[in-house]
């Protein structure tokens, strides 16, 4: 057999097809809402978060301290022993300069682009990182290897959740003037 | 082990944008040219694999049951599975099982996708992949885990830019040669690197479109298989293996579980010596650096020296070792389960001889196919021989 041979199947449509009704289509939204529960180990960690702290779980048979927290250690398949403090500082492993906001739309021209990176944070074990987000830095200036401390919401404003944290910002002042907060 | 299985037949639709179809008529038009290509029809099939991505495409929940009969899974033995974007190479692992058992004889497996359902695109879908608590606040989209992995790699290795994009370049023009193709085009290494800058480092040129289409194979134990066709190719080793769901946590720069998937395959094929004999791979590569990436995590390149076989031409088609030789995702099109399905389609056709001018030269005797999903951390690798 040749794929060249065969009668293939699937008809290609333009977006005018749908538009101007040259096929029909139905629209939908479904309505669906969730309240997801936080969980015990990710419960404290937000709590903690409303306190203006970052705080781990150690496992003491491979003494991992894991974040985030979890209450049985996947490797040693056993229960987590103790919750750990870990401070609001880390390094930046990964970084993007990103021009797409979720939802696929783009970043006006001149607004600060989202600068998403994975922080391993001081305190918790080697490769323990998180996803965040960096501000008041220039795009420019953000390297692998970077050392960034988490900016805290105000204690009135925050609410457990881990946008209680807004983003890191480098631990040393960047030498570039142009630095920008996020969004 | 019950009974070696080969594959004796494939089909797949055109890899499309939006598809007037609807993806049960899609996974039909491609399970019937499937049966066709091997003279088969669905009262000889013992057994139905389904594969397919998210329900959150479709808006349909279930949709295992929903794209049941387009399938041909009535009154059959019949299953979906689903391992995110690994799952088209683990539908034919899974059809395998079936078959390799000796419970069934003939398995026939289908993956259809139909992305555009999510209109006007998949992004809210995708967000939903990232953990609801922890994550989805900060509001991100799924390029970043993508362009954060990218970049670890760039950084661990000091690989450029503009060797990553080389990958666009020979894919889409290898796609050229695909009668299913998406976006099979003639560029250049600037075009990537100048297309639209979505998340540094990923342009619009870096990654893979979204997709509509279906692809279906036969499946058949030894005997079967050898009364049915001269050309069978064999499913000789399987693997797959899940890393963490901690994705933040992992080291971004190599893809561990797809090592540890394809060492499990490759000790069940015996072989010892991946560089030397799988001669043609189809690595999933959604993304341009995937490819590469995964390469390495098939140990078909020593750590972070992919990009430099892929300058020095290794992986074209002409090459010591083709990689992608069907255009892949990037050129064929993504729809997410037909994709790894379609890989393995390719490597099939490619061990009988029969890939058209897409065929590479040297009379191939073995390859692989691969796939990767879930949040980054399941690979799926499938080898074939063709004797």
């Amino acid at each position: 057999m040749e794929l060249e041979k065969l009668k293939m199947g699937a008809t290609p449509l333009k977006e005018t097809d749908v538009k101007e009704g040259k096929v029909l289509s139905l629209a939908m939204t479904p309505d669906l809402s969730y309240a997801w529960d936080n969980g015990v180990a990710i419960g404290r960690y937000l709590e903690e978060l409303k306190n203006g702290r970052i705080i781990a779980r150690k496992c003491n048979k491979c003494n991992r301290i894991m974040l985030p927290p979890r209450m049985f250690c996947e490797l040693c398949w056993r229960a987590t022993d103790e919750w750990v403090y870990c401070k609001d500082t880390g390094t930046v492993n990964t970084f993007s300069i990103c021009y797409v906001n979720w939802d696929a739309s783009r970043i006006p021209p001149g607004q600060p682009p989202h600068i998403p990176a994975v922080i391993h944070v001081d305190g918790a074990s080697h490769f323990m990182g998180i996803l965040h987000v960096l501000g008041e830095v220039d795009p420019d200036d953000v390297k692998i290897g970077m050392k960034v401390k988490a900016v805290w919401k105000k204690p009135e404003e925050r609410e457990g959740s881990i946008t209680d944290i807004m983003y890191w910002k480098p631990l040393r002042p960047a030498k570039s003037k142009k630095a920008t907060g996020r969004r | 082990m019950g009974q070696r299985v080969a594959i004796i037949g494939a089909g797949m639709t055109k890899f499309v944008r939006r598809a007037q179809e609807t993806g049960k008529e899609l996974a039909w038009q491609a399970a019937k040219a499937a049966l066709d290509s091997c003279g088969l029809t669905l009262k000889d099939i013992d057994c139905v694999s389904l594969g397919t991505a998210p329900d959150a495409f479709d808006g349909v929940h279930m949709k295992g049951e929903y794209l049941s009969d387009g399938s041909g899974g009535w009154r059959k033995p019949y299953i979906r599975h689903f391992v995110g974007g690994g799952t088209g190479v683990f539908a034919p692992i899974h059809g395998w099982f079936h078959v390799a058992s000796g419970v069934f004889d003939t398995c026939l497996v289908v993956c259809s996708e139909k992305m555009s359902s999510c209109h006007p695109h998949p992004q809210g879908a995708f967000k939903t992949i990232f953990d609801h608590t922890t994550e989805q606040p900060l509001d991100p989209t799924l390029i970043w885990i993508f362009a954060l992995e990218y970049n670890r790699y760039m950084q661990t290795y000091g690989i450029s830019k503009r060797d990553i994009a080389l990958v666009s370049v020979k894919n889409k023009k290898n796609a050229m040669d695909h009668p299913a193709a998406q976006l099979p085009m003639e560029i250049t290494v600037d075009d990537v690197l100048n297309s639209e800058l979505l998340a540094w480092p990923v342009n619009r040129l870096d990654i893979s479109p979204a997709s509509d289409g279906a692809a279906a194979i036969v499946l058949a134990g030894e005997r079967t298989a050898r009364r049915l066709t001269d050309k069978p190719v064999w499913i000789e080793g399987v693997g797959w293996n899940l890393d963490t769901a901690y994705w933040a946590t992992r080291d971004l720069s190599y893809p561990r579980y797809v090592e540890k998937a394809a060492r499990m395959a490759y000790e069940m094929a015996g072989i010892k010596e991946p560089k030397k004999e799988i001669e043609i791979a189809e690595p999933y590569d959604p993304f341009t650096y995937k490819e590469l990436h995964h390469m390495e995590g098939l140990l078909l390149a020593d750590r972070g020296e992919a990009p430099q076989l892929l300058v020095d031409g290794v992986t074209q088609r002409d090459g010591d070792r083709p990689m992608c030789p069907s255009g892949g995702a990037l050129g064929v099109g993504n729809p997410i389960s037909a994709t790894g399905l379609m890989k393995v389609i390719e490597i099939f056709l490619q061990l009988r001889g029969e890939a058209g001018k897409r065929q590479v030269p040297g009379n191939p005797t073995c390859g692989l196919a691969q796939a990767w999903g879930d949040l980054m951390q399941v690979g799926t690798v499938i080898v074939l021989k063709n004797r």
